[in-house]
């Protein structure tokens, strides 16, 4: 049994993409808390196509496609903020808007680039193909993204359920949701180049939506959705290695096992509570 | 050190000035050319419960949401203790009708009301063991002692309601403005809310309340204004002001 656990482990290609994954994981899960209760269950899939100018503007330039990407993901990020602002648009509409806006840009733009090819890697990333260096960057953005989370706490929970009160003493919502959409903005372009689009969405809102169901304290909901992260990319691993099956894949689909499971406890409990 | 909401914070009052002073006051929506309130004054003295009447849509929220600083003025001033809004944050409370609040949000109703501390606190500093004691003695004075631990859905329109008195009074606020708050609220909500009010301006504190409820102006009211499309209809100490509504 005990080796059974560890054989995958003894590649260092297993090693490394169980550490991205945990790191994708932890990160995406906890800032998922807010994405799931903020109801911008699409902000993830939305960043992760805004990026596509970046990559397109970076790759003729031949600079860095990690900072074109973030570049345009920043953009779109304080976009959304700005145009939102104050109310005027729903936050959802923003969004829709311009991420069609900034996907459509890097189509167009692309049309002048011969070979796509060397893009696609980094929408569609490959978690047993991480290299040391995403890994570093990886870590740098998650302990970032974990500890503005960890100091701005009692803010970003008071804006998000009472944004008016929060108005009231001073404290601008408008301003602490554009933190947030910084730090998803950070956050998103750094996972989907080693995991890929669907799995980073998968990690935003799939881990958090099945905590909600089991806890109603925030800091809770956060370490659960964490620790269902961690748990999909270790069982969807070993599922990748010994069924052969494509390592994403797996772990989106044990996330979405998870939620199933989480909302079959939810829905048997207020069943009995309502019967009792 | 603290690192306040905003800017300016913990000025102090200007002695003798009245709890709120309005100088014609206009304001309405972004996006809406026509001023919902127009030329409104009104003063306010400090130790007073004052009730704001008025039918639907003729400007009690709004004139609540401009001094508590959420819509700018189009023209004219507003004077909390002497010092324009927003000068001092933690002087003024504002209930917001049960609405705009997201119950279903994972706080349990403790740390809902410790939210009333944040403005003292600021950023980056966590409530501590002072904060805590104060929100334990506000629950008991408006009988949520045993509810701390519910999240915040599970609580009744009543109890919701008095959630939100529970925050203003940890907040230590000198001029509370509460909108509506017995609207579609129980029996026993409504006692103790009135009690607690009452116990507020014992205390020098100074209440605004709008207030659709006639039946009980008399006995809980010092002073009243009548509003009416938006503009200041009446001043009363007593009340032959309802033929006006």
């Amino acid at each position: 049994m005990i080796d059974w656990l560890l054989e995958p482990f003894r590649f260092s290609f297993m090693q490394t993409g169980l550490a991205a994954a945990i790191l994708v994981g932890i990160t995406c899960a906890t800032l998922g808390a807010y994405v799931v209760l903020r109801r911008m269950a699409f902000i993830g899939d939305a960043l992760a196509h805004t990026v596509l100018p970046g990559l397109v503007v970076a790759y003729l330039g031949g600079w860095s496609l990690f900072g074109g990407a973030l570049a345009a993901g920043m953009l779109t990020a304080l976009g959304i903020g700005w145009v939102s602002r104050r109310g005027a648009v729903r936050e959802d509409t923003a969004i829709g808007v311009l991420f069609t806006a900034m996907f459509a840009l890097g189509i167009l733009l692309m049309s002048r680039v011969r070979s796509f090819r060397d893009l696609s890697h980094i929408l569609f990333g490959n978690v047993l193909g991480v290299q040391t260096a995403d890994l570093a960057q990886m870590a740098a953005i998650a302990a970032g993204v974990l500890l503005t989370l960890f100091l701005l706490h009692k803010e970003l929970e008071l804006t998000s359920y009472d944004p008016i009160y929060a108005e009231v003493i001073g404290l601008s919502a408008d301003r602490m949701r554009m933190v947030l959409l910084i730090l998803l903005a950070f956050t998103v372009v750094a996972c989907i180049q080693i995991v890929g689009v669907i799995l980073t969405s998968a990690m935003l809102v799939t881990p958090a939506a099945a905590a909600a169901l089991l806890t109603n304290r925030l800091p809770r909901m956060m370490g659960l959705a964490a620790l269902i992260a961690t748990g999909s990319s270790l069982i969807g691993l070993y599922a990748s290695y010994y069924a052969d099956v494509a390592s994403g894949a797996a772990i989106v689909l044990t996330c979405t096992a998870f939620f199933g499971a989480a909302w079959l406890i939810h829905t048997l409990r207020t069943r009995g509570a309502a019967g009792g | 050190m603290n690192l306040f909401y905003g800017h300016r914070r913990y000025a102090e009052m200007i002695p003798d000035a009245p709890a709120l002073a309005i100088d014609r006051l206009t304001a309405g929506y972004p996006g809406l050319p026509a001023p919902v309130l127009r030329e409104v004054s009104l003063e306010l003295p400090p130790g007073v419960r004052a009730a704001l009447l008025g039918p639907n849509g003729s400007g009690k929220s709004t004139l609540l949401k401009a001094v508590a600083g959420l819509l700018h003025p189009r023209s004219g001033t507003i004077l909390i203790y002497g010092r324009p809004v927003g000068a001092c944050h933690h002087r003024v409370a504002y209930l917001p009708q049960r609405g705009d609040v997201d119950w279903r949000f994972p706080v349990t109703l403790e740390r809902m009301v410790l939210a009333g501390r944040y403005v003292h606190l600021g950023w980056l500093r966590r409530p501590g063991e002072e904060d805590r004691a104060r929100v334990r003695a506000v629950l008991v004075k408006v009988g949520l002692e045993q509810l701390a631990g519910r999240q915040i859905s599970q609580l009744s329109g009543g109890q919701q309601q008095r959630a939100l008195l529970a925050r203003a009074l940890v907040q230590e606020a000198d001029l509370l403005l509460l909108d509506e708050p017995l609207s579609a609220v129980d029996v026993a909500s409504r006692r103790i809310i009135d009690e607690a009010l009452n116990e507020l301006r014992d205390q020098g504190k100074t209440i605004l309340m709008a207030t659709h409820h006639l039946d009980r102006i008399h006995e809980d009211f010092d002073l009243a204004f009548l509003l009416h499309d938006g503009a200041l209809r009446q001043v009363s100490r007593t009340l032959p002001i309802l033929e006006g509504a």
